[in-house]
């Protein structure tokens, strides 16, 4: 604040709009810090890394807060952040999931579990009595990298399908098709747990 | 079963809300005759709720002050 004992009056209004502006940013994005982090730790396989991953983004965040636009969705914009500096620092095996086989049908996982134990075993209760908070979890580890971030922002993170697109910077068709291969990979994936 | 077919073309949007009016009619309307179609698309809701609430882990306790310290700003000047 006192470096430049000359500031005019107007400039040091905009110094301290500026202060204000950069003070609400900051506190903004840290409400947000718990919604980072979900999504974080699912792209990554254990706590540590993701708290690095939040950590780093929130100080890219905070370096770069004027690049943020008011007013536009401050989470898509830590997230697209933290997409980033996750694929930058190559977590990921670059595989090519678009080119994988998808046979599978999205009643893929119903209808094995209604083969295994009747049509009943598709109600609320039983769908939950089958299926371990382990194996959703490994089910979404295990997915290919591209399939997973979509995956993940819209089902953990709760991204609209736009949201999603301009957080990957691909187009909107590219999420619906990701989306619905990697789920069903995934369905496929608890089918063995839950059926065998 | 064609109509089954383009039903169920029809469940990813429609459970993630991000159909258009038209599909969503669309969609109803074959839910409404179509009791396999019905079944599975609460299997799918179920589903899509238990793995967004399962794949949750809340934030580790340390963290926020963690990111708290990176700020640039002084905490001092803050608000609240």
């Amino acid at each position: 604040m006192g470096e430049s004992g000359t500031a005019e009056p107007d400039e040091a209004r905009r110094v301290a709009t500026e202060a204000r502006d950069r003070v609400r940013f900051e506190e903004e994005a840290l409400g947000l810090a718990d919604q980072v982090y979900r999504v974080a730790r699912r792209f990554v396989s254990t706590r540590e890394e993701a708290e690095d991953l939040v950590q780093e983004t929130y100080a890219r965040a905070f370096r770069s807060w004027q690049s943020y636009t008011p007013g536009t969705n401050l989470r898509a914009w830590l997230l697209r952040i933290l997409t980033n500096l996750n694929t930058d620092r190559g977590r990921r095996l670059q595989r090519r999931p678009d080119e994988t086989p998808l046979e599978e049908s999205d009643y893929y996982l119903a209808n094995r579990m209604a083969q295994s134990g009747g049509e009943q075993v598709l109600d609320q209760d039983r769908v939950v009595e089958r299926l371990s908070q382990d194996s959703i979890v490994t089910a979404l580890s295990s997915l290919p990298d591209d399939f997973r971030d979509v995956v993940v922002l819209v089902d953990i993170g709760d991204f609209s399908y736009a949201d999603a697109a301009q957080i990957l910077d691909i187009p909107v068709g590219t999420v619906m098709s990701r989306l619905h291969r990697g789920r069903r990979q995934l369905k496929a994936g608890l089918a063995e747990e839950a059926v065998g | 079963m064609s109509d089954c077919d383009k039903c169920e073309e029809l469940l990813q949007g429609y459970l993630d809300r991000e159909l258009s009016d038209s599909e969503v009619v669309v969609a109803e309307g074959h839910l409404d005759g179509c009791d396999y179609c019905r079944r599975r698309y609460r299997f799918e809701e179920t589903l899509r709720v238990y793995v967004r609430t399962t794949a949750v882990e809340r934030m580790p306790p340390g963290l926020m002050a963690k990111l708290a310290e990176l700020r640039t700003t002084d905490a001092g000047t803050s608000a609240v």
